[in-house]
């Protein structure tokens, strides 16, 4: 997998694309793809952990690396997130990167938007758009900016960047889906530290009263916002029993176990929205970005990259 | 329920908005609203009655009331949120740039009983800051029909405008405007009476106050020319300059604080590209004191009575103006006063105290 990204960010040269989202693109990348996907299906559970974690750290590598070149990202975030995305990427969400607006989609929202780059990443490897487009990561006039941009890139639901936005967008699409008599799900990452905002629970109190069992919501519980620790900066804790009051069915799971966050994901119930809290370790797979303050938003060195590089090989 | 005002009907613009909305749901089964508790006060109890289904209400939580719809509208729904202007605006703005405006999303945000409309309630449910707020916010249309028929035609209008809109709906009595026939045009100022003296622009409850106004400049032989400035942005910057290059002088009246709203957009225009002589009406950067909207409305001279007395105003100041610059005996008097201050004044060259 890793090769065949180098291949691709040589074979592409792409100048800045303002507005990704009004090309029509197949990539073979879509192809590879679906051709792990169906792989990971049939497999047996190990070989099937394997491989999205092995993808999951190919991202790793490759957010590490943009954020380097870029000079700019959220790298803590983004190493934190990347076995959640994986878990949704590689076998949870029905979608179609060839054709990112197909109606009976699911809906997949990164409210912590911060984690800008990781998404990237997993929409690139899932062939939205070409993997050598990374390069223009935070590029003047670029798709890609420093948080995600509806308008200008393919698999983005809802531009996010503030914090507290996911969840009531997510909330409207779920309401969405029941109205329009759809089985389409939607899925939903937050911060754990953005639960600070008071919107998410105006809109866990309307998803528990509606009873929105098509929707998850998946807490990326690295336990550190930007400054310090969520519990010593406005305590989230007990957490489990705060979405349980609101009438929400709530797993904890091991966010960096791919294949727990997907059995979990897909195990919905009528009659309650879903909330996962996914324990996870922020700058996890990079032994001197793990569970640092400063790597929140700090950008590697060229050492560091190349350490950090090493250290996600597979 | 139109109330008499001698002998004119005055109509609250949100019923003729309930109205459009139920009969849009009917034909179009995208539609749906999206509120804040405000069933009552948005008028929706017959469109809750009909399509109970496609009623979502939220409960008392504007940013969840935006960001629902903006899911909504990401499905191909087609919601209209409707809560009271102040509250939809202000609590919920940074969903209205980010979840709506910036995302791109077809949602119609309902602005319900703007301006001074809750009156004695004060200014904690006064929404005179709206239209300043949203105009700096990009790719958003701002539609404030001026009476029942622009208001039901706008309704219409934005349900298919596939882009982000926020419509400001009155409650303040108004009553329907005689256009001949004329219909609502998204982005064009609707000219309702010619004239070559001022021009009074005039946006949402003001139309009718500056087309009474109009009446009392034309007994004094003054001619005014009347724009309905419907929709403030994008603002029809065409039917702006018209004015000010065929008139010289503008009147803007809105209900609305004047820092940032229809009189601002309107001087944005005329600065750059042909700088006529203006007044902008509206609340003058105040909290309001208490009052009902009637008496807030004469407070801060939003009547006819008081746009016709800044339109005068406007025509002699102008007239000094005109004659200081053809060199008549304003111009010798501003020529010594620069003189003095030149060369004589005290304050500007002391000369001798050092």
């Amino acid at each position: 997998m890793r090769n065949t990204v180098r291949r691709y960010r040589t074979a592409y040269i792409c100048g800045p694309l303002t507005y990704m989202r009004t090309l029509t693109y197949h990539s073979p990348q879509v192809d590879h793809w679906r051709e792990l996907c169906t792989l990971i299906a049939s497999a047996p559970e190990h070989e099937r952990r394997r491989l999205m974690t092995r993808w999951a750290d190919n991202a790793r590598q490759q957010v590490v690396e943009m954020v380097t070149a870029a000079g700019v990202g959220h790298i803590g975030s983004d190493l934190s997130v990347m076995d959640i995305l994986a878990s949704l990427y590689l076998s949870v969400l029905r979608i179609d990167p060839s054709n990112p607006q197909w109606d009976e989609r699911d809906r997949f929202i990164l409210s912590k938007g911060h984690s800008a780059g990781a998404l990237y990443v997993a929409l690139a490897f899932c062939g939205f758009f070409p993997i050598a487009a990374l390069d223009n990561f935070v590029a003047p006039l670029s798709a890609l900016s420093g948080h995600p941009d509806r308008r200008a890139v393919p698999g983005v639901e809802t531009s996010t960047g503030p914090l507290g936005h996911g969840l009531p967008v997510a909330v409207g699409a779920a309401i969405a889906a029941r109205l329009q008599q759809s089985q389409r799900r939607v899925y939903v990452v937050l911060g754990d530290g953005e639960l600070q905002e008071g919107s998410n629970w105006e809109a866990a109190m309307l998803a528990g009263h509606n009873e929105l069992g098509n929707l998850v919501a998946i807490v990326d519980r690295n336990r550190l916002q930007q400054g310090q620790l969520t519990e010593s900066t406005n305590r989230l804790e007990p957490l489990v029993d705060k979405f349980a009051s609101f009438a929400w069915r709530v797993n904890v799971v091991d966010g960096h176990d791919p294949l727990a966050v997907a059995s979990a994901a897909l195990d919905v119930s009528l009659g309650h929205p879903t909330c996962l809290i996914a324990n996870t370790v922020k700058g996890k797979g990079v032994s001197f970005m793990e569970n640092r303050i400063e790597w929140h938003n700090r950008v590697p060195l060229r050492a560091e990259l190349e350490a950090a590089l090493a250290e996600l090989a597979p | 329920m139109s109330i008499a005002d001698g002998e004119t009907l005055l109509y609250d613009c949100r019923e003729a908005f309930a109205e459009s909305l139920t009969e849009l749901a009917r034909d179009d089964p995208r539609v749906v609203v999206v509120c804040n508790d405000s069933i009552s006060s948005s008028n929706l109890v017959d469109f809750a009655a009909e399509f109970p289904e496609r009623l979502v209400n939220v409960g008392i939580a504007e940013q969840d009331m935006v960001g629902v719809a903006a899911g909504l509208a990401g499905a191909g729904l087609i919601p209209f949120v409707c809560g009271a202007a102040p509250f939809m605006t202000a609590r919920a703005l940074e969903q209205i740039k980010v979840d709506i405006a910036y995302s791109d999303v077809h949602v119609v945000l309902c602005g319900m009983s703007p301006g001074l409309a809750y009156g004695a309630l004060g200014p904690t449910h006064h929404s005179i800051e709206d239209l300043s707020w949203l105009r700096a916010i990009a790719n958003l249309t701002i539609i404030v029909p001026s009476d029942p028929a622009f208001t039901s035609q706008a309704v219409r209008w934005a349900s298919s405008a596939a882009r982000p809109v926020f419509l400001r709906v009155a409650r303040f009595g108004v009553p329907l405007i005689d256009r001949q026939g004329r219909d609502f045009v998204a982005g064009r100022a609707d000219q309702l009476r010619d004239g070559g003296d001022v021009a009074l622009i005039a946006i949402g409850i003001m139309v009718p106050q500056a087309l009474e106004a109009a009446r009392l400049l034309a007994e004094q032989h003054i001619e005014a020319r009347v724009l309905d400035m419907s929709t403030l942005a994008p603002l029809d910057r065409e039917a702006v300059l018209s004015a000010a290059v065929d008139t010289g002088r503008i009147v803007t009246v809105e209900e609305a604080t004047v820092r940032g709203g229809l009189g601002a957009a309107v001087a944005e225009v005329v600065v750059q590209h042909h700088p006529v002589a203006m007044r902008l009406l509206g609340v003058p950067g105040v909290f309001a004191p208490t009052g009902g909207t009637a008496f807030l409305l004469e407070h801060f001279g939003l009547t006819a009575e008081g746009i016709a007395a800044a339109a005068r105003e406007l025509l002699s100041s102008a007239d000094e103006n005109e004659t200081a610059s053809d060199g008549g005996p304003n111009a010798v008097r501003l020529g010594v006063i620069a003189a003095t201050t030149a060369d004589d004044s005290p304050i500007v060259t002391p000369k001798g105290r050092f």
